[in-house]
């Protein structure tokens, strides 16, 4: 989860007026989609400022330099603003504005550490690949890079990598084994058929895989140490918060069920399990699974829901305080939010992750009906719509809530910051 | 029809494929028989055995079958025959089978059945010849005898989750060439990236950016004009093809799905429109999504040829001038038997074009290309097999071209690579386009 630094927020409430949107439209002829800090203070766009010129427009005022290209602008948990750049066709990151002195041919895939200190970017120069962090790129150079991840501190970067090369076509040496790991630079001594999700561990140590070490025989790699048993496929490892263990849903049979350092560890199997996940203290693994074909829901220890969907069940979070779970589901083509087994009422045509109040109380999600956004917090709506909207967040004593969201008809446009009393919604 | 006798093919000691020599050599008869039975308890249950019983060896599947007609009847390349040859004796052998019998069983099930499943609707009981096929592939698969060139290209979907092995950097830097092209045309195209919250997901496969990078232009054209709001990512998950489906991987097939669904979860996107593609729709839309427990796509999938048919309807796109060829249309299997989209395919080409002639059969009773079903990917050795095993095309082409059309439309990638070489070799002369090709040429186009 993301460490705000919610205290230095300002979250008195009231209803801030950050800027009028649609004057971007007489400053501009270019406006592309705009994007929120986390404190909501912010709102950017790419805008064009010339011919093949642009810039980052942020509230009314545009950076003051321009490049020749600009995407994927992401603001870190420290609400810095990110963008990959290109001037000239040399590429690297801008933060704030501010190029990188780097430059590569060129960068994709940006990454934060929890706090947002750290940023890492995937790049390629001279069609060879590696991670930059912070502007300083790995001393080691690949082939390609692929599956780029970041510890939790943002300090330790892995990816996959290929170790040895492989001519076009040549499959049997491709089934020898040619990519592994890399951590910070370092590729794992050993060698797979395939490497997949990476995981680092809680003190950003230790790194498990998903990998194939035949094309038949898939396990977890574990500081480039495999489990001493093999399954049909596996899914995305991860570590325990509590002792440093490492479960991963695996494939016996035709069922998922989930394993922990190779030995079985839930006494039942799924038509499916993926996406695994540990409360804060670790005691409790969360995982969406299909009890039956057809059928999902949320596993806890094992024990799944009573309530299933049937089209999907995604992104599932845990309460801070491990004892709830929410999730998004989805059944003929409707979305909702279901919450410790129990659906809200109400449909949508979206629904965005939800999110719990620091007190675990609370879960408040961004949903869409008819083109329209809005804010639900326990199956309660705000009243208000807008026509943008970006994830709530609640205040550190979870009594408020911030809705960062652009008002108005299609023609209207000002993006308002607005910090509610959670009561008012819910009543 | 008379059933063949077990006869081995003396053409597969012709045709050199080091992925299924190397395969074989590695072969014991013990291997075969544990592989063999392993795989048929584990994964295969009431649906084989009732095709299996079911089956009265009647010979009605064998005219549906584009190889015995193009064979002159030859009862080898019958539906059934192959069946006879392969899955019916394992079965009675109990998995005694030797390695030669593998390289033939590959043989018959990956270059010699297109998995179009004409087959099925001729069958009296409707059974799917075409699962009967996958099941002998998927026991090649688990016994290391596959075909190297889509071997290959197995490798690649597992290394880079893409057919092409295309890294990420080049198929992020793909569409931002292509919409630098198209602003030379239409200064405001934008082709927006992992743009969160849009209405589509446009989905292509590896191809596109690999070789026919216009395709991916000329949709952009299409989008812009259509005021479509949509994206695409700029991470592993934008390609929906998947040739695992076809060497009997699904392990990786499955993988491949997860990621393309969940690609599409993250950007939050209502459905995915996806390009003229034949084989990855049927991937989304039954074989994948199924293996990974979801009974329908969880984010819903569109053709292009149902999403061209929504624009035209709905006055989105509009014609300049229509296009003045006389064109016929291909029905690709896995969107016209797999999904029923034929009427519409026929609404979108008599809104572009004037003058519009059937080939027959058509509908869910055309021929299948030929290049499907994994056929064109096992390599080029396999080409002259191909373009003699449908024969039958070509004559349906020369006699449609003879009634006066000129162009065939055909909204599937493996559709042009089979039909392109068909032409070639017999000399057809007819120009090969996709629906979207024309769309390009004929609609009117923001400045």
């Amino acid at each position: 989860m993301a460490m705000h630094n919610f205290s230095t927020w300002d979250w008195e409430t009231g209803k801030k007026l950050v800027v009028d949107t649609t004057k971007w439209k007489d400053m501009f002829n270019w406006i592309e989609e705009p994007y929120a800090s986390p404190d909501g203070e912010r709102i950017a766009v790419v805008v064009k400022t010339g011919d093949m010129e642009f810039s980052v427009c942020e509230n009314n005022t545009p950076w003051q330099n321009t490049f020749d290209k600009i995407w994927y602008l992401k603001f870190g948990s420290d609400n810095r603003l990110t963008a990959l750049v290109s001037d000239m066709g040399a590429w690297t990151v801008a933060v704030d504005g501010v190029a990188w002195e780097n430059t590569f041919d060129f960068v994709w895939n940006t990454k934060f550490g929890a706090d947002g200190k750290n940023i890492t970017v995937a790049a390629q120069k001279d069609m060879e690949y590696f991670a930059v962090t912070n502007d300083i790129p790995w001393e080691t150079r690949f082939s390609d890079l692929s599956n780029l991840t970041i510890s939790h501190d943002g300090k330790r970067v892995a990816g996959v990598v290929p170790t040895v090369m492989i001519k076009q076509g040549d499959i049997f040496k491709f089934q020898e084994g040619c990519y592994s790991a890399v951590v910070n630079g370092k590729p794992w001594d050993a060698n797979f058929v395939n490497l997949w999700g990476l995981a680092f561990s809680h003190d950003s140590e230790h790194v498990a895989a998903e990998v194939r070490t035949s094309l038949y025989d898939y396990t977890i790699a574990v500081d480039g140490v495999l489990w001493d048993k093999v399954y049909s496929s596996v899914w995305m490892p991860q570590f325990s918060p509590a002792n440093g263990s490492v479960t991963a849903p695996v494939r016996i049979a035709g069922k998922w069920t989930l394993a922990q350092d190779g030995k079985l560890f839930w006494d039942r199997s799924f038509d499916q399990l993926w996406h695994h996940m540990y409360s804060t203290d670790g005691k409790k693994i969360a995982a969406i699974v299909a009890t039956k074909y057809g059928r999902w829901t949320i596993a806890v220890n094992g024990i799944p829901w009573s309530l299933t969907f049937g089209d999907l069940v995604t992104d599932a979070v845990f309460s801070p305080d491990g004892n709830r779970i929410a999730c998004i589901g989805k059944e003929d083509g409707k979305w909702t939010i279901a919450v410790d087994g129990r659906a809200w009422g109400e449909k949508y045509d979206m629904v965005w992750q939800p999110v719990f109040s620091p007190d675990s109380r609370k879960v408040a999600a961004k949903v869409e009906r008819n083109g329209q956004y809005t804010t639900v917090i326990d199956g309660k709506p705000l009243k208000k719509s807008y026509k943008a909207l970006w994830n709530p967040v609640f205040s550190p004593d979870s009594k408020k809530i911030l809705i960062k969201g652009i008002e108005g008809d299609p023609d209207g446009g000002k993006y308002f910051r607005l910090v509610l009393p959670v009561n008012d919604i819910t009543g | 029809m008379a059933e063949p006798a077990i006869k081995r093919s003396d053409e597969s000691s012709k045709i050199v494929d080091e992925g299924i020599d190397k395969g074989i050599a590695r072969l014991t008869p013990e291997k075969i028989e544990q592989v063999i039975n392993k795989v048929l308890a584990a994964e295969t249950g009431a649906r084989l055995k009732t095709y299996v019983e079911t089956c009265v060896h009647c010979g009605l599947c064998s005219e549906a079958c584009h190889y015995y007609l193009s064979h002159d009847n030859d009862p080898k390349f019958s539906p059934a025959g192959k069946v006879k040859q392969t899955i019916w004796e394992i079965l009675k052998r109990k998995g005694k089978v030797d390695p030669e019998f593998i390289r033939d069983a590959s043989r018959i099930a990956s270059t010699e059945c297109n998995l179009c499943r004409r087959c099925a609707m001729y069958c009296p009981f409707g059974i799917d010849i075409a699962y009967l096929m996958s099941v002998v592939r998927r026991l090649c698969h688990m016994l290391g005898v596959t075909q190297l060139y889509i071997q290959d290209t197995a490798h690649s979907h597992s290394a880079t989750l893409n057919q092409m092995w295309v890294k990420e950097d080049e198929w992020i830097d793909t569409l931002f060439w292509q919409e630098e092209e198209a602003q030379d045309e239409i200064s405001s195209l934008r082709i927006p990236i992992e743009k969160e919250g849009s209405e589509i997901f446009y989905s292509v496969i590896a191809p596109e950016p690999k070789f026919r990078a216009q395709l991916i232009y000329q949709a952009a054209v299409i989008m812009n004009a259509a005021g479509v709001d949509f994206t695409m990512p700029a991470t592993p998950g934008w390609d929906n093809s998947d040739q695992c489906m076809f060497t009997g991987d699904y392990e990786m097939m499955g993988r491949l799905k997860k990621v393309h669904f969940e690609t599409a979860m993250r950007l939050k996107v209502k459905r995915i429109v996806m390009g003229e593609c034949g084989h990855a729709f049927r991937s989304v839309y039954d074989v994948g999504n199924r293996w990974l427990a979801w009974k329908m796509p969880p984010i819903p999938v569109t053709h292009a040829v149902e999403f061209y048919y929504e624009l035209l309807k709905q006055g989105k796109i509009k014609i300049a001038k229509k296009y003045d060829k006389p064109v016929t249309f291909q029905d690709p299997c896995n969107i016209i038997r797999g999904k029923g989209l034929h009427e519409k395919a026929r609404y979108v080409v008599d809104a572009l074009c004037e003058e519009f002639i059937e080939m027959h059969p058509n509908r869910e009773h055309n021929y299948c290309c030929c290049a499907g079903g994994g056929v064109i990917n096992t390599g080029p050795q396999y080409k002259m097999k191909r373009i003699k095993g449908n024969r039958i095309k070509a004559e349906q082409l020369f006699a449609t071209k003879t009634r006066g059309a000129k162009v065939i439309i055909a909204p599937c990638h493996n559709c042009h690579g089979g039909i392109e070489d068909i032409l070639h070799h017999y000399g057809l002369d007819m120009e090969l386009h996709f629906l979207g090709d024309i769309i390009y040429k004929v609609m009117e186009k923001p400045v």
